[in-house]
């Protein structure tokens, strides 16, 4: 499965991601249609501060996933692609995947009282966020295919690394 | 959506499509998405700790570092883009000021005064005591009177206070946005939008309506002057789109906005044609207007106009632009890299605005008439590298009538009531064969189809007999479609408007109607139809926030358009703008521009981004003020 991948030289924290998001997951697909929507449109991935950097945190999809195995109401479920994503209706706000989720990246929408969070935006061929970000920060891959490329740079740096020796 | 509706935009995009030359259209597309943050108006730059943004979903951040809202940080921005139009409307009056001095001190021999009937009448509606005074004294003290007009004074700007009706003049005293300074009005802006100074959004907007008020009087003295010292346009006849470039001739391209070096090289052109022809050039020296230059010197000199705004690299693309010569506003950077793909020469002049990769040729007044031909000359030898495989002239091009400055549209009105010229143009808005008047304004924008939004509303507004007005790029879309001619009236026209134009088409002796639409002149001539709807307001003893006349930027770019928007909205007249300014991230700010500043001042905003709506909405305020005058 394609998923969502960060690539952390490259952040430079405009926030993008988090307005495409919201913009994508409301019912005016624009943003000056979002604005006045109540419940305001929420985005579902967060751009944070650690230690100088700036790292937008998206959900992994983690496979088993912490917030799957946690949901008392079975309102969680895995799509055909993989994502983990909140059915309709069944979610009963009792805020335990947000508890247990190692990124922090499952929200609450106030206003219905049910947890919001990525769904790899099943009608868009990529993200709203990846398809957003201006530097390429957030890349759509497949795990292979991301660590390949991490793997053919990190080839170039040490074969630079025996050519300067 | 298409790039462009224009024949000849097209069939030159293809081109550079086909040699990968990239385009603003392509540009653009790589900086798609762009920053919502920016679009709405909510990142603050203006300290060192930002910049800062507003979460406009609520959910983060609701203040900046220093506790501004998003209120403030909207207003704060949308006025230093007011402030930034006011001073480029300042550079271009206060150019032509200090030309007008040096040509009354006999330092520019270049410039005699062209028009001294406007001269006097100028004088008079500045209040000098002209009488038994030399062209020259008299023009030295409009010159002074001008220059006094720009630093902080005691009194009110002149050309803001004398170029509006009294009932203007009251309402902007009430709310104490009357501007005793061009470029101090700019300065207090600044001021006031620094760092911990003016935080009330609606405080900071009426500091606004100042600022734009100086804009105004910044545009009138623009035009006052260009007219006084290269004449007042009269009605000509011309050419407009690319292919009024020639294949045979020396291409010289004018573009930017300023009469005061681009009506030199169009009064010394034909000069060089002889050298011209000896390069090689049968067809001698042919000049082309860019933009807004390009209106100043095809409403004095009938110069044909090339192309304008959005699509003004695709002059270049055709390969038969031997040199571009310009001033200043509106000039993309990006013509310097794609001119290095050609012959053509890229000239800059103005010692504050250059262009890495372009050759710089200072221009200086005093000596005006050699300059203007050693830039000619470069052309001439740059056509000497013109490359036959590159030349690709568009066909496309229409005839056009341009030339309707105020006095020029009141001497037409003359010829049907010469006592009382006014008359004629007030009965007919009172018998509804005129419902009423729309000005269009501002440039093209490539976020927007070329022109699409400027033709469908003129369609909507023309067949419902509202006459129309055009300056700036805005004329020049009408002017590529075939809508600056008789034949347009025919088409487009409701039937009462078609009647009137074609009465004082007689009567002006012309083979048919006007034409729906009247060329008025460049961006800054926005000061002409505020100048008729002034003499009509004063004449039926209304103000103009009461006249069924309204304006509309469909296409605006630039941060002139939301300075004159400003001022329009200020003049009283409901102001459409077609694209989406960046103001929507305060709800306040939104709502006291469209709806609560029409209390204040009888004007405000119309933002939409359909032309049908919008021509639509613009109708709908043309007959609500109808009502408001019983008619």
């Amino acid at each position: 499965m394609k998923e969502i991948f960060v690539n952390l030289d490259r952040c430079q924290g405009c926030r993008s991601c988090q307005l495409a998001c919201a913009v994508a997951h409301s019912r005016s697909q624009n943003l000056f249609g979002a604005l006045g929507e109540t419940p305001a449109p929420r985005y579902r991935l967060y751009v944070e501060r650690g230690l100088g950097l700036n790292v937008p945190l998206t959900c992994r999809h983690c496979d088993p996933a912490p917030c799957m195995e946690a949901c008392i109401a079975g309102a969680l479920y895995r799509d055909e692609r993989g994502a983990v994503r909140r059915r309709e209706g069944a979610c009963v706000g009792c805020w335990t995947c947000l508890m247990v989720c190692p990124y922090g990246v499952v929200g609450r929408e106030k206003e219905h009282k049910v947890a919001v969070k990525c769904d790899l935006c099943p009608d868009r061929e990529v993200p709203a966020c990846v398809a957003a970000c201006p530097t390429r920060a957030l890349l759509y891959r497949e795990a292979e295919g991301f660590a390949a490329g991490v793997r053919h740079h990190a080839a170039e740096v040490l074969a630079r690394s025996k050519e300067l020796a | 959506m298409g790039k462009s509706t224009d024949a000849a935009t097209k069939a030159m995009l293809q081109l550079a499509e086909c040699q990968e030359l990239s385009t603003i259209w392509d540009r653009f597309a790589k900086q798609t998405p762009q920053c919502g943050f920016g679009e709405l108006g909510i990142c603050c730059r203006n300290c060192l700790q930002g910049p800062c943004r507003i979460d406009p979903f609520g959910e983060g951040a609701t203040l900046g570092a220093c506790g501004a809202s998003a209120d403030t940080i909207v207003a704060r921005n949308l006025l230093r883009a007011i402030a930034a139009g006011t001073a480029a409307h300042s550079g271009h009056a206060k150019h032509l000021a200090h030309t007008l001095l040096k040509s009354a001190h006999g330092q520019a021999p270049d410039y005699p005064i062209r028009d001294e009937v406007k001269l006097r009448a100028l004088a008079a509606r500045l209040g000098l005591a002209a009488e038994g005074l030399d062209t020259k004294e008299l023009a030295r003290q409009v010159a002074e009177t001008a220059l006094q007009d720009f630093s902080e004074k005691e009194t009110p700007v002149t050309w803001a206070a004398v170029n509006v009706t009294q009932g203007r003049v009251a309402a902007f005293q009430k709310l104490g946005v009357v501007p005793t300074g061009i470029d101090s009005a700019v300065s207090e802006v600044m001021h006031r939008t620094h760092y911990g100074v003016d935080a009330d959004p609606v405080n900071l907007l009426l500091g606004g309506v100042k600022c734009a008020l100086a804009d105004f009087a910044s545009c009138a003295m623009g035009t006052d002057l260009a007219d006084v010292l290269f004449g007042t346009p009269q009605p000509v006849i011309s050419r407009a789109n690319l292919g009024v470039l020639k294949v045979d001739a020396v291409n010289v391209g004018l573009h930017g906005h300023n009469p005061v070096l681009s009506d030199l090289i169009a009064q010394v052109a034909r000069e060089l044609d002889d050298e011209a022809r000896a390069a090689g050039a049968p067809g001698g020296v042919n000049l082309v207007g860019l933009c807004c230059t390009g209106n100043e010197v095809l409403m004095r000199h009938g110069i044909p106009s090339a192309t304008h705004s959005v699509s003004q690299e695709l002059a270049i693309v055709s390969g038969v632009l031997d040199a571009l010569v310009v001033d200043y506003q509106c000039i993309m950077p990006a013509l310097a890299t794609l001119a290095q793909c050609f012959h053509t020469r890229l000239i800059t002049t103005m010692p504050l605005a250059k262009i890495p990769g372009a050759l710089h040729v200072e221009f200086k007044e005093e000596k005006a008439r050699q300059t203007a031909l050693d830039i000619l000359r470069l052309g001439i030898e740059a056509f000497k590298r013109r490359d036959p495989k590159k030349v690709n002239i568009p066909a496309q091009q229409c005839e056009i009538l341009a030339g309707f400055s105020t006095e020029a549209i009141v001497a037409a009105l003359a010829k049907v009531n010469p006592e009382d010229p006014l008359k004629p143009l007030i009965d007919q808005i009172v018998a509804g064969n005129i419902l009423g008047v729309c000005l269009f304004a501002g440039c093209n924008n490539v976020r927007v189809s070329q022109d699409e939004n400027f033709l469908t509303m003129a369609k909507e507004l023309a067949r419902e007999n509202v006459l129309l007005l055009a300056t700036g790029c805005g004329a020049g879309a009408f002017a590529r479609h075939g809508w600056l001619t008789s034949e347009a009236t025919h088409t487009y026209a409701g039937e009462g408007l078609k009647a009137v134009l074609t009465a004082v088409g007689q009567a002006a002796g012309l083979p048919g109607p006007l034409p729906p639409v009247l060329h008025m002149g460049s961006c800054v001539d926005n000061s002409r139809p505020v100048q008729v709807a002034v003499a009509v307001a004063n004449k039926l003893g209304v103000d103009v926030d009461q006249l069924p006349v309204v304006a509309s930027a469909p296409e605006a770019t630039t941060e002139k358009a939301i300075s004159i928007g400003t001022w329009a909205v200020a003049a009283g007249l409901p102001t459409h703008v077609g694209v989406i300014p960046p103001v929507l991230g305060s709800p306040l700010v939104a709502k006291v521009l469209t709806q609560d500043i029409k209390g204040l001042l009888g004007g405000y905003f119309i933002v939409e981004t359909d032309p049908r709506v919008a021509a639509a909405k613009l109708l709908e305020a043309i007959r609500e003020r109808r009502a408001g005058l019983g008619l």
